[in-house]
């Protein structure tokens, strides 16, 4: 059942798996490693941050900050859903959130709420339907790289892929200062070593965001 | 990338092991949205102004352009492959033009 309500969000995602195979490698991941990335990170929106990083040769305690800052969002779906598991063991409670990703939250949360004995089932056909998908894509990416010419611009895509993904999410004044802000001081602090500047800049964005809605200012 | 996926993964079974004793502090709530708003700007910024580090006359700037056509495509379609095909043909374009 999970995985049959999951299905129709792997079109959604499958895209962005080959996108990702694609760009790793063009960044100078190996593919052994652009591959082992979907299986031990598994997140979409970091992996896509960690070959952007490894392009731009910054420090790995960069890369491992700006990943934690971008998976912070995982701390709210593992509150939400830690009611229904409560009662699991605790190899049950390690594969699932192993599995809890953006896609897999949005197709169980409304069944886990639902109650009901097997609903860690669900949630667990939904999570292996998408870690499936997203292996699959990925590789299909990589490989696809591997026969595409190698004078293509390639790493122009990437901010590309995060235009594609921001600019829907700028709704409001605060998302609209959250963003240039970030933009402002990523692009005079863009020398610092170890890309700090780039934490500099999501910090400063994320807060200015934050101050923004606190004082109800919205259109 | 092993330390990025233990992060991931021990964000994720935060609160799952916490078994619902402790609830999320509002301000964080209130921050996550702007979570991947300010991260993603502050790669793109960069790499369309600064590509390679230095910057680049915006006159003759083939991702300056592009970007923009992207920014209008992601606005107006809000799909996320349109996006990156035309904007990778206005770059590829540009590129063959200048």
């Amino acid at each position: 059942m999970g995985a049959l309500t999951l299905a129709p969000l792997l079109v959604g995602v499958a895209p962005f798996g080959v996108i990702y195979g694609v760009l790793a490698l063009r960044s100078g991941l190996p593919a052994p490693a652009a591959l082992a990335m979907s299986s031990v990170v598994f997140a979409g929106s970091s992996q896509f941050l960690l070959a952007q990083l490894v392009g731009m040769g910054a420090a790995a305690p960069v890369m491992v900050a700006s990943v934690g800052l971008v998976n912070l969002r995982h701390a709210l779906y593992s509150a939400s859903v830690a009611p229904a598991l409560s009662h699991l063991p605790r190899r049950w409670k390690l594969a699932l959130a192993y599995l809890l990703t953006d896609e897999a939250y949005a197709a169980s949360v409304t069944r886990l709420e639902q109650g009901g004995p097997n609903r860690h089932w669900f949630l667990l056909g939904a999570g292996l339907t998408l870690w499936s998908g997203w292996q699959i894509s990925t590789a299909s990416g990589i490989l696809v790289g591997a026969s595409l010419p190698r004078d293509l611009p390639l790493d122009f895509a990437l901010p590309l892929t995060f235009i594609a993904i921001v600019v829907p999410m700028i709704r409001s004044r605060a998302a609209l200062a959250s963003a240039v802000v970030a933009a402002v001081v990523a692009l005079s602090c863009a020398g610092w070593p170890y890309q700090l500047g780039l934490l500099s800049a999501a910090l400063s964005g994320i807060v200015t965001g934050w101050l923004f809605s606190r004082r109800g200012v919205s259109c | 990338m092993a330390l990025g996926g233990l992060l991931t993964f021990l964000t994720r079974l935060s609160f799952i092991a916490a078994e619902g004793r402790v609830s999320v502090p509002r301000w964080f709530r209130a921050m996550l949205p702007f979570v991947p708003v300010a991260t993603l700007t502050a790669l793109i910024a960069p790499a369309i102004l600064r590509p390679g580090g230095s910057w680049a006359d915006p006159a003759a700037n083939p991702r300056l352009l592009a970007g923009a056509a992207a920014v209008l495509v992601a606005a107006l379609s809000r799909n996320v492959l349109l996006t990156l095909s035309l904007g990778f043909a206005t770059f590829l374009a540009l590129l063959w033009l200048g």
